[in-house]
Protein backbone atom coordinates (compact mmCIF):
# COMPACT_ATOMS: atom_id res chain seq x y z
CA UNK A 1 0.00 0.00 0.00
CA UNK A 2 1.23 3.46 -0.88
CA UNK A 3 -0.21 6.95 -0.90
CA UNK A 4 -0.99 8.18 -4.42
CA UNK A 5 1.73 10.53 -5.72
CA UNK A 6 -0.65 13.47 -5.58
CA UNK A 7 -1.32 16.38 -3.23
CA UNK A 8 -3.12 15.73 0.06
CA UNK A 9 -4.46 17.81 2.94
CA UNK A 10 -4.43 17.51 6.72
CA UNK A 11 -8.05 16.74 7.63
CA UNK A 12 -9.82 19.31 9.82
CA UNK A 13 -13.35 18.52 11.07
CA UNK A 14 -14.31 22.16 10.35
CA UNK A 15 -13.88 21.41 6.65
CA UNK A 16 -15.87 18.20 6.64
CA UNK A 17 -19.06 19.75 5.16
CA UNK A 18 -17.08 21.36 2.31
CA UNK A 19 -15.28 18.07 1.60
CA UNK A 20 -18.45 15.98 1.70
CA UNK A 21 -20.17 18.42 -0.65
CA UNK A 22 -17.42 19.09 -3.20
CA UNK A 23 -15.48 15.76 -3.18
CA UNK A 24 -12.27 17.62 -4.06
CA UNK A 25 -9.70 16.04 -6.35
CA UNK A 26 -7.02 15.12 -3.79
CA UNK A 27 -4.77 12.11 -3.44
CA UNK A 28 -5.26 11.63 0.29
CA UNK A 29 -6.12 13.08 3.69
CA UNK A 30 -3.82 12.89 6.70
CA UNK A 31 -5.01 12.67 10.30
CA UNK A 32 -3.21 12.82 13.64
CA UNK A 33 -3.55 9.35 15.18
CA UNK A 34 -4.11 10.64 18.72
CA UNK A 35 -7.22 12.61 17.71
CA UNK A 36 -8.98 9.38 16.74
CA UNK A 37 -8.54 7.33 19.89
CA UNK A 38 -11.92 8.01 21.44
CA UNK A 39 -14.50 5.21 21.43
CA UNK A 40 -16.95 6.69 18.92
CA UNK A 41 -18.87 9.79 17.85
CA UNK A 42 -18.16 12.29 15.09
CA UNK A 43 -14.38 11.80 14.73
CA UNK A 44 -14.78 8.16 13.67
CA UNK A 45 -17.94 8.82 11.68
CA UNK A 46 -16.15 11.48 9.62
CA UNK A 47 -13.02 9.40 9.16
CA UNK A 48 -15.00 6.36 8.02
CA UNK A 49 -16.81 8.49 5.46
CA UNK A 50 -13.54 10.05 4.29
CA UNK A 51 -11.94 6.62 4.01
CA UNK A 52 -14.54 5.57 1.43
CA UNK A 53 -13.41 8.27 -1.01
CA UNK A 54 -9.74 8.87 -0.26
CA UNK A 55 -6.44 7.26 0.66
CA UNK A 56 -5.58 7.93 4.33
CA UNK A 57 -2.28 8.74 5.99
CA UNK A 58 -2.14 8.28 9.77
CA UNK A 59 0.45 10.55 11.36
CA UNK A 60 1.38 9.79 14.98
CA UNK A 61 2.48 12.59 17.29
CA UNK A 62 2.52 10.84 20.68
CA UNK A 63 4.83 7.83 20.55
CA UNK A 64 8.03 9.62 21.62
CA UNK A 65 10.30 7.49 19.43
CA UNK A 66 13.30 9.68 20.29
CA UNK A 67 12.73 9.56 24.06
CA UNK A 68 14.81 7.57 26.54
CA UNK A 69 11.91 5.52 27.92
CA UNK A 70 10.61 2.25 26.47
CA UNK A 71 7.71 2.82 24.06
CA UNK A 72 4.31 2.84 25.75
CA UNK A 73 2.89 -0.58 24.85
CA UNK A 74 -0.70 0.53 25.49
CA UNK A 75 -0.16 3.26 22.96
CA UNK A 76 1.36 0.81 20.47
CA UNK A 77 -1.80 -1.28 20.87
CA UNK A 78 -3.99 1.76 20.24
CA UNK A 79 -2.00 2.61 17.09
CA UNK A 80 -2.32 -1.00 15.91
CA UNK A 81 -6.07 -0.94 16.48
CA UNK A 82 -6.42 2.34 14.57
CA UNK A 83 -4.38 0.97 11.63
CA UNK A 84 -6.41 -2.26 11.66
CA UNK A 85 -9.66 -0.29 11.61
CA UNK A 86 -8.80 2.17 8.82
CA UNK A 87 -6.07 0.30 6.87
CA UNK A 88 -4.26 3.54 6.01
CA UNK A 89 -1.97 3.67 2.97
CA UNK A 90 0.72 5.20 5.19
CA UNK A 91 1.70 5.49 8.86
CA UNK A 92 4.32 8.00 9.94
CA UNK A 93 5.92 9.33 13.13
CA UNK A 94 8.60 11.85 14.10
CA UNK A 95 12.31 12.00 14.81
CA UNK A 96 11.53 13.67 18.13
CA UNK A 97 10.44 12.88 21.66
CA UNK A 98 7.44 14.00 23.68
CA UNK A 99 7.42 12.16 26.98
CA UNK A 100 9.61 11.10 29.90
CA UNK A 101 8.78 9.40 33.19
CA UNK A 102 5.12 9.12 32.31
CA UNK A 103 4.59 12.83 31.53
CA UNK A 104 3.67 13.90 27.97
CA UNK A 105 4.55 17.42 26.78
CA UNK A 106 2.53 17.03 23.57
CA UNK A 107 5.20 18.78 21.56
CA UNK A 108 7.90 17.46 19.23
CA UNK A 109 11.08 17.97 21.27
CA UNK A 110 14.61 17.81 19.82
CA UNK A 111 17.37 15.36 20.71
CA UNK A 112 21.15 15.09 20.33
CA UNK A 113 22.29 12.91 17.43
CA UNK A 114 24.72 10.38 18.91
CA UNK A 115 25.45 6.63 18.66
CA UNK A 116 23.44 6.19 21.85
CA UNK A 117 20.29 7.90 20.54
CA UNK A 118 20.70 6.25 17.11
CA UNK A 119 20.71 2.76 18.64
CA UNK A 120 17.80 3.63 20.90
CA UNK A 121 15.69 4.97 18.03
CA UNK A 122 16.48 1.96 15.81
CA UNK A 123 15.29 -0.32 18.64
CA UNK A 124 12.10 1.73 19.05
CA UNK A 125 11.42 1.68 15.32
CA UNK A 126 11.98 -2.08 15.07
CA UNK A 127 9.47 -2.49 17.89
CA UNK A 128 6.95 -0.16 16.20
CA UNK A 129 7.22 -1.82 12.78
CA UNK A 130 6.92 -5.29 14.33
CA UNK A 131 3.90 -4.18 16.34
CA UNK A 132 2.12 -2.58 13.38
CA UNK A 133 3.29 -5.23 10.90
CA UNK A 134 4.03 -2.60 8.29
CA UNK A 135 6.65 -0.16 7.08
CA UNK A 136 6.57 3.20 8.77
CA UNK A 137 7.84 6.64 7.66
CA UNK A 138 9.95 8.84 9.95
CA UNK A 139 9.80 12.64 9.61
CA UNK A 140 12.72 15.06 9.89
CA UNK A 141 12.08 17.71 12.57
CA UNK A 142 12.06 21.51 12.62
CA UNK A 143 14.57 22.53 15.29
CA UNK A 144 15.55 25.74 17.05
CA UNK A 145 18.58 24.48 19.05
CA UNK A 146 21.72 22.44 18.56
CA UNK A 147 23.36 20.12 21.10
CA UNK A 148 27.05 19.97 21.98
CA UNK A 149 27.01 16.17 22.24
CA UNK A 150 25.60 15.70 18.71
CA UNK A 151 28.30 14.11 16.56
CA UNK A 152 26.22 12.79 13.64
CA UNK A 153 24.63 15.15 11.07
CA UNK A 154 20.83 14.90 10.91
CA UNK A 155 20.85 13.63 7.31
CA UNK A 156 23.37 10.87 8.13
CA UNK A 157 21.37 10.04 11.28
CA UNK A 158 18.16 9.60 9.24
CA UNK A 159 19.96 7.69 6.47
CA UNK A 160 21.45 5.23 8.94
CA UNK A 161 18.10 4.71 10.73
CA UNK A 162 16.47 4.02 7.40
CA UNK A 163 19.25 1.65 6.28
CA UNK A 164 19.20 -0.30 9.54
CA UNK A 165 15.45 -0.54 10.11
CA UNK A 166 14.00 -0.46 6.62
CA UNK A 167 12.04 2.61 7.72
CA UNK A 168 10.95 4.99 4.96
CA UNK A 169 11.32 8.72 5.36
CA UNK A 170 8.83 11.55 5.41
CA UNK A 171 10.63 14.61 4.09
CA UNK A 172 9.19 17.82 5.53
CA UNK A 173 10.60 20.45 3.19
CA UNK A 174 9.42 23.30 5.42
CA UNK A 175 11.22 21.69 8.36
CA UNK A 176 14.41 21.47 6.26
CA UNK A 177 14.16 25.17 5.45
CA UNK A 178 13.28 26.20 9.03
CA UNK A 179 16.10 24.16 10.60
CA UNK A 180 18.73 25.17 8.04
CA UNK A 181 17.90 28.89 8.33
CA UNK A 182 17.90 28.59 12.13
CA UNK A 183 21.27 26.83 12.16
CA UNK A 184 22.72 29.04 9.41
CA UNK A 185 23.29 26.18 7.01
CA UNK A 186 22.32 25.58 3.38
CA UNK A 187 19.00 23.77 2.80
CA UNK A 188 20.19 22.69 -0.68
CA UNK A 189 23.22 21.04 0.90
CA UNK A 190 20.89 19.28 3.38
CA UNK A 191 18.67 18.02 0.57
CA UNK A 192 21.70 16.91 -1.46
CA UNK A 193 22.73 14.69 1.48
CA UNK A 194 19.20 13.47 2.26
CA UNK A 195 18.47 9.87 1.11
CA UNK A 196 15.75 10.94 -1.33
CA UNK A 197 15.24 7.37 -2.58
CA UNK A 198 13.68 6.54 0.83
CA UNK A 199 11.08 9.34 0.70
CA UNK A 200 7.50 8.03 0.80
CA UNK A 201 5.80 11.36 1.50
CA UNK A 202 6.56 15.08 1.55
CA UNK A 203 5.17 17.67 3.96
CA UNK A 204 4.75 21.37 3.19
CA UNK A 205 3.64 24.02 5.69
CA UNK A 206 3.92 27.68 6.58
CA UNK A 207 6.26 29.17 9.20
CA UNK A 208 6.63 32.38 11.19
CA UNK A 209 9.76 34.51 11.23
CA UNK A 210 11.33 36.66 13.93
CA UNK A 211 14.58 38.56 13.87
CA UNK A 212 17.43 37.79 16.29
CA UNK A 213 20.73 39.75 16.42
CA UNK A 214 22.44 36.94 14.48
CA UNK A 215 19.69 36.72 11.84
CA UNK A 216 16.24 35.19 11.40
CA UNK A 217 14.65 32.59 13.69
CA UNK A 218 11.93 30.63 11.91
CA UNK A 219 9.14 28.91 13.83
CA UNK A 220 7.31 25.94 12.32
CA UNK A 221 3.81 27.26 13.06
CA UNK A 222 1.57 25.47 10.50
CA UNK A 223 -0.54 28.63 10.60
CA UNK A 224 -0.13 30.22 7.15
CA UNK A 225 0.57 29.49 3.49
CA UNK A 226 3.76 27.76 2.35
CA UNK A 227 6.62 30.26 1.90
CA UNK A 228 8.12 30.91 -1.57
CA UNK A 229 11.60 29.52 -0.79
CA UNK A 230 9.93 26.31 0.46
CA UNK A 231 7.97 25.98 -2.80
CA UNK A 232 11.26 26.37 -4.69
CA UNK A 233 12.95 23.64 -2.61
CA UNK A 234 9.90 21.43 -3.12
CA UNK A 235 10.07 21.84 -6.91
CA UNK A 236 13.80 21.06 -6.93
CA UNK A 237 13.24 17.98 -4.75
CA UNK A 238 10.45 16.46 -6.82
CA UNK A 239 12.38 17.13 -10.02
CA UNK A 240 14.82 14.54 -8.60
CA UNK A 241 12.41 12.11 -6.93
CA UNK A 242 9.54 12.30 -9.39
CA UNK A 243 5.99 12.77 -8.07
CA UNK A 244 5.54 11.93 -4.37
CA UNK A 245 2.47 12.14 -2.10
CA UNK A 246 2.71 15.74 -0.86
CA UNK A 247 0.78 17.12 2.09
CA UNK A 248 -0.21 20.69 2.91
CA UNK A 249 -0.23 21.00 6.73
CA UNK A 250 -2.24 23.88 8.16
CA UNK A 251 -3.22 23.33 11.80
CA UNK A 252 -3.55 26.80 13.35
CA UNK A 253 -5.46 29.94 12.29
CA UNK A 254 -7.36 27.66 9.95
CA UNK A 255 -8.49 29.30 6.67
CA UNK A 256 -11.50 28.28 4.60
CA UNK A 257 -11.29 25.08 2.58
CA UNK A 258 -10.85 26.92 -0.73
CA UNK A 259 -7.59 28.47 0.55
CA UNK A 260 -6.25 25.02 1.46
CA UNK A 261 -7.32 23.65 -1.93
CA UNK A 262 -5.44 26.47 -3.68
CA UNK A 263 -2.26 25.38 -1.83
CA UNK A 264 -2.90 21.74 -2.73
CA UNK A 265 -3.46 22.68 -6.38
CA UNK A 266 -0.18 24.57 -6.45
CA UNK A 267 1.56 21.44 -5.09
CA UNK A 268 -0.31 19.37 -7.70
CA UNK A 269 0.93 21.61 -10.52
CA UNK A 270 4.54 21.17 -9.36
CA UNK A 271 4.10 17.39 -9.08
CA UNK A 272 2.64 17.25 -12.61
CA UNK A 273 5.61 19.27 -13.89
CA UNK A 274 8.00 16.82 -12.21
CA UNK A 275 6.23 13.92 -13.85
CA UNK A 276 6.59 15.50 -17.34
CA UNK A 277 10.21 16.45 -16.73
CA UNK A 278 11.11 12.87 -15.79
CA UNK A 279 9.18 11.45 -18.75
CA UNK A 280 10.89 13.69 -21.31
CA UNK B 1 20.99 5.41 27.70
CA UNK B 2 21.94 6.97 31.02
CA UNK B 3 23.07 10.16 29.32
CA UNK B 4 19.90 10.40 27.19
CA UNK B 5 17.79 10.00 30.34
CA UNK B 6 19.72 12.79 31.99
CA UNK B 7 19.31 14.91 28.85
CA UNK B 8 15.52 14.37 28.82
CA UNK B 9 15.23 15.13 32.55
CA UNK B 10 17.18 18.38 32.19
CA UNK B 11 15.24 19.38 29.08
CA UNK B 12 11.88 18.85 30.80
CA UNK B 13 13.18 20.75 33.83
CA UNK B 14 13.89 23.66 31.51
CA UNK B 15 10.44 23.40 29.92
CA UNK B 16 8.82 23.75 33.35
CA UNK B 17 10.80 26.90 34.14
CA UNK B 18 14.24 25.53 35.11
CA UNK B 19 17.53 26.56 33.49
CA UNK B 20 18.30 25.95 29.81
CA UNK B 21 19.48 22.32 29.65
CA UNK B 22 23.21 21.66 29.72
CA UNK B 23 24.61 20.99 26.24
CA UNK B 24 21.97 23.06 24.41
CA UNK B 25 23.61 25.54 22.08
CA UNK B 26 23.17 27.45 18.83
CA UNK B 27 25.26 29.12 16.13
CA UNK B 28 25.11 32.31 18.24
CA UNK B 29 25.39 30.91 21.81
CA UNK B 30 24.10 34.16 23.35
CA UNK B 31 20.75 33.38 21.69
CA UNK B 32 20.43 29.84 23.04
CA UNK B 33 18.12 30.83 25.87
CA UNK B 34 15.81 32.71 23.51
CA UNK B 35 15.71 29.69 21.19
CA UNK B 36 15.02 27.31 24.07
CA UNK B 37 12.05 29.50 25.03
CA UNK B 38 10.41 28.58 21.69
CA UNK B 39 10.03 25.04 23.02
CA UNK B 40 8.86 26.26 26.43
CA UNK B 41 6.26 28.53 24.80
CA UNK B 42 5.11 25.87 22.32
CA UNK B 43 4.47 23.39 25.13
CA UNK B 44 2.67 25.96 27.32
CA UNK B 45 0.59 27.28 24.43
CA UNK B 46 -0.24 23.84 23.06
CA UNK B 47 -1.41 22.49 26.42
CA UNK B 48 -3.27 25.67 27.32
CA UNK B 49 -5.20 25.55 24.01
CA UNK B 50 -5.94 21.85 24.52
CA UNK B 51 -7.50 22.71 27.88
CA UNK B 52 -9.43 25.59 26.32
CA UNK B 53 -10.93 23.21 23.75
CA UNK B 54 -12.49 21.26 26.64
CA UNK B 55 -13.51 24.36 28.59
CA UNK B 56 -14.65 27.15 26.21
CA UNK B 57 -17.30 28.51 28.62
CA UNK B 58 -14.88 28.61 31.57
CA UNK B 59 -12.48 30.54 29.32
CA UNK B 60 -15.25 32.93 28.28
CA UNK B 61 -16.33 33.53 31.87
CA UNK B 62 -12.85 34.28 33.28
CA UNK B 63 -11.37 35.84 30.12
CA UNK B 64 -8.48 34.50 27.99
CA UNK B 65 -5.69 36.03 30.10
CA UNK B 66 -6.93 34.62 33.37
CA UNK B 67 -7.56 31.28 31.65
CA UNK B 68 -3.98 31.10 30.36
CA UNK B 69 -2.74 31.74 33.93
CA UNK B 70 -5.00 29.02 35.32
CA UNK B 71 -3.88 26.65 32.56
CA UNK B 72 -0.20 27.26 33.41
CA UNK B 73 -0.86 26.38 37.07
CA UNK B 74 -2.91 23.34 36.09
CA UNK B 75 -0.16 22.11 33.74
CA UNK B 76 2.34 22.40 36.61
CA UNK B 77 0.14 20.50 39.08
CA UNK B 78 -1.52 17.99 36.75
CA UNK B 79 0.68 17.54 33.66
CA UNK B 80 -0.61 15.13 30.99
CA UNK B 81 0.04 11.50 31.87
CA UNK B 82 -1.38 10.28 28.58
CA UNK B 83 -0.34 10.50 24.92
CA UNK B 84 -3.99 11.24 24.08
CA UNK B 85 -4.41 14.96 24.55
CA UNK B 86 -8.21 14.83 24.36
CA UNK B 87 -8.19 12.67 27.53
CA UNK B 88 -6.19 15.19 29.56
CA UNK B 89 -7.89 17.83 31.71
CA UNK B 90 -10.42 15.83 33.74
CA UNK B 91 -9.32 17.26 37.07
CA UNK B 92 -9.82 20.88 36.04
CA UNK B 93 -13.12 21.24 37.94
CA UNK B 94 -11.49 20.08 41.20
CA UNK B 95 -8.51 22.32 40.54
CA UNK B 96 -10.82 25.33 40.02
CA UNK B 97 -12.64 24.50 43.26
CA UNK B 98 -9.32 24.58 45.13
CA UNK B 99 -8.25 27.89 43.58
CA UNK B 100 -9.00 30.52 46.21
CA UNK B 101 -8.82 33.54 43.89
CA UNK B 102 -11.88 32.17 42.07
CA UNK B 103 -14.09 31.95 45.18
CA UNK B 104 -16.31 34.80 43.90
CA UNK B 105 -17.27 32.54 40.95
CA UNK B 106 -18.66 29.58 42.95
CA UNK B 107 -20.36 28.10 39.87
CA UNK B 108 -17.12 27.86 37.85
CA UNK B 109 -16.15 24.30 38.95
CA UNK B 110 -19.67 23.13 38.04
CA UNK B 111 -19.38 24.73 34.59
CA UNK B 112 -16.13 22.78 34.19
CA UNK B 113 -17.91 19.54 35.23
CA UNK B 114 -20.51 20.15 32.53
CA UNK B 115 -17.86 20.87 29.90
CA UNK B 116 -15.81 17.78 30.77
CA UNK B 117 -18.98 15.67 30.60
CA UNK B 118 -19.70 17.17 27.16
CA UNK B 119 -16.20 16.23 25.92
CA UNK B 120 -16.67 12.68 27.16
CA UNK B 121 -20.08 12.47 25.54
CA UNK B 122 -18.64 13.71 22.23
CA UNK B 123 -16.14 10.82 22.15
CA UNK B 124 -18.36 8.16 23.76
CA UNK B 125 -19.05 4.84 22.10
CA UNK B 126 -21.78 4.71 19.44
CA UNK B 127 -25.01 2.85 20.16
CA UNK B 128 -28.12 2.79 17.97
CA UNK B 129 -31.39 3.67 19.74
CA UNK B 130 -34.04 1.04 20.23
CA UNK B 131 -36.89 1.49 17.74
CA UNK B 132 -40.04 2.89 19.44
CA UNK B 133 -42.10 -0.15 18.34
CA UNK B 134 -39.53 -2.51 19.90
CA UNK B 135 -39.54 -0.52 23.12
CA UNK B 136 -43.35 -0.65 23.20
CA UNK B 137 -43.27 -4.41 22.67
CA UNK B 138 -40.84 -4.86 25.59
CA UNK B 139 -42.84 -2.54 27.83
CA UNK B 140 -46.07 -4.42 27.15
CA UNK B 141 -44.48 -7.82 27.74
CA UNK B 142 -42.41 -6.97 30.82
CA UNK B 143 -44.25 -4.06 32.40
CA UNK B 144 -42.54 -2.09 35.17
CA UNK B 145 -39.90 -4.81 35.64
CA UNK B 146 -38.45 -3.50 32.36
CA UNK B 147 -34.73 -2.91 32.28
CA UNK B 148 -33.56 0.03 30.14
CA UNK B 149 -30.05 0.49 28.80
CA UNK B 150 -29.09 4.09 28.14
CA UNK B 151 -26.66 5.45 25.54
CA UNK B 152 -23.01 5.16 26.76
CA UNK B 153 -22.65 8.96 26.63
CA UNK B 154 -25.36 9.52 29.28
CA UNK B 155 -24.18 11.35 32.41
CA UNK B 156 -26.18 12.86 35.27
CA UNK B 157 -24.55 15.74 37.15
CA UNK B 158 -25.87 16.85 40.55
CA UNK B 159 -24.65 20.42 40.90
CA UNK B 160 -24.84 22.70 43.94
CA UNK B 161 -25.12 25.79 41.71
CA UNK B 162 -27.34 26.76 38.72
CA UNK B 163 -24.39 25.98 36.42
CA UNK B 164 -26.64 24.32 33.82
CA UNK B 165 -28.59 27.55 33.33
CA UNK B 166 -25.40 29.63 33.40
CA UNK B 167 -23.80 27.33 30.81
CA UNK B 168 -26.89 27.72 28.58
CA UNK B 169 -26.77 31.51 28.94
CA UNK B 170 -23.27 31.51 27.43
CA UNK B 171 -24.35 29.77 24.21
CA UNK B 172 -25.22 31.71 21.04
CA UNK B 173 -28.80 33.00 21.42
CA UNK B 174 -28.88 31.49 24.94
CA UNK B 175 -31.39 32.60 27.60
CA UNK B 176 -30.43 35.25 30.18
CA UNK B 177 -28.41 33.90 33.12
CA UNK B 178 -30.47 33.22 36.27
CA UNK B 179 -30.96 36.23 38.54
CA UNK B 180 -29.29 35.95 41.98
CA UNK B 181 -32.68 35.35 43.69
CA UNK B 182 -33.29 32.35 41.36
CA UNK B 183 -30.13 30.58 42.42
CA UNK B 184 -30.58 26.95 43.32
CA UNK B 185 -28.93 23.58 42.92
CA UNK B 186 -29.43 21.98 39.50
CA UNK B 187 -29.42 18.48 38.03
CA UNK B 188 -28.03 18.35 34.50
CA UNK B 189 -28.26 15.61 31.88
CA UNK B 190 -25.34 15.51 29.44
CA UNK B 191 -25.48 12.96 26.62
CA UNK B 192 -25.10 12.58 22.88
CA UNK B 193 -28.10 12.32 20.56
CA UNK B 194 -27.00 10.18 17.62
CA UNK B 195 -23.48 10.64 16.30
CA UNK B 196 -23.04 14.37 16.51
CA UNK B 197 -25.29 16.25 18.87
CA UNK B 198 -24.16 16.64 22.50
CA UNK B 199 -27.06 17.79 24.68
CA UNK B 200 -26.95 19.65 28.01
CA UNK B 201 -30.37 19.76 29.68
CA UNK B 202 -31.40 20.93 33.15
CA UNK B 203 -33.76 18.25 34.50
CA UNK B 204 -35.75 17.88 37.71
CA UNK B 205 -33.92 16.27 40.66
CA UNK B 206 -36.51 13.44 40.55
CA UNK B 207 -35.78 12.69 36.88
CA UNK B 208 -32.07 12.82 37.72
CA UNK B 209 -32.53 10.21 40.48
CA UNK B 210 -34.63 8.04 38.17
CA UNK B 211 -32.00 8.09 35.39
CA UNK B 212 -29.10 7.59 37.81
CA UNK B 213 -30.81 4.48 39.20
CA UNK B 214 -31.49 3.13 35.70
CA UNK B 215 -27.80 3.59 34.90
CA UNK B 216 -26.83 1.68 38.02
CA UNK B 217 -28.91 -1.30 36.90
CA UNK B 218 -32.28 -0.70 38.55
CA UNK B 219 -35.36 -1.66 36.51
CA UNK B 220 -38.03 0.92 35.72
CA UNK B 221 -40.14 0.08 38.81
CA UNK B 222 -37.15 0.25 41.17
CA UNK B 223 -35.85 3.48 39.63
CA UNK B 224 -39.36 4.93 39.81
CA UNK B 225 -39.62 4.11 43.52
CA UNK B 226 -36.29 5.89 44.17
CA UNK B 227 -37.18 8.97 42.14
CA UNK B 228 -39.13 10.60 44.95
CA UNK B 229 -41.56 13.52 44.96
CA UNK B 230 -42.70 15.21 41.80
CA UNK B 231 -41.52 12.49 39.43
CA UNK B 232 -43.23 12.36 36.04
CA UNK B 233 -42.56 9.00 34.36
CA UNK B 234 -44.08 10.05 31.03
CA UNK B 235 -41.95 13.19 30.88
CA UNK B 236 -38.82 11.14 31.68
CA UNK B 237 -39.61 8.68 28.86
CA UNK B 238 -40.30 11.53 26.47
CA UNK B 239 -36.91 13.05 27.30
CA UNK B 240 -35.13 9.74 26.68
CA UNK B 241 -36.97 9.03 23.42
CA UNK B 242 -36.62 12.53 22.05
CA UNK B 243 -32.84 12.28 22.50
CA UNK B 244 -32.50 8.67 21.27
CA UNK B 245 -30.97 7.62 24.59
CA UNK B 246 -32.65 4.22 25.07
CA UNK B 247 -30.36 1.76 23.30
CA UNK B 248 -31.57 -1.51 24.78
CA UNK B 249 -34.31 -3.06 26.91
CA UNK B 250 -35.24 -6.39 28.41
CA UNK B 251 -35.33 -8.44 31.57
CA UNK B 252 -32.42 -7.97 33.95
CA UNK B 253 -30.21 -10.57 32.30
CA UNK B 254 -31.35 -10.63 28.70
CA UNK B 255 -30.46 -7.34 27.12
CA UNK B 256 -31.61 -6.67 23.57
Amino acid sequence: MRLPAKPGLGFKPEHYPAIAETKPDLGFFEIHAENYMGAGGMPHAMLERLRQDYAISIHGVGLSIGGPDPLDTDHLDRLSALCARYEPESFSEHLAWASHNGIWMHDLLPLPYTRETLNLICDHIDQLQTHLGRQVLLENPATYLLFEESDIPETAFLAEISARTGYGLLLDVNNVFVSCVNHRSDPRGYLARFPLEKVGEIHLAGHEEEELPSGPLLIDSHGRSVAEPVWALFAETVSKTGPVASLIEWDNDLPDFATLMAEAERAGGILAGASHALAS
Amino acid sequence: MRSHRKFARNFLGGISGGPVPEGATSTAPSETEHRFRVYRNNVAHGLSRALARHYPVVERLVGPECFAGLAALYIERHPPRTPILTEWGGRFALFLAETETLSDLPYLPDIARIEWARSRAYHAQDAAPLRPEDLRRFAERIGEGLQLYLHPSTQILQLATPAGSIWASQQPDGPRPPAPDQWCAETVLVARRGIAHVITVVITPATGRFLAHLMEGANVAEAHSHAGDGFDLNAAFALLLENALIVGAGHREDQT
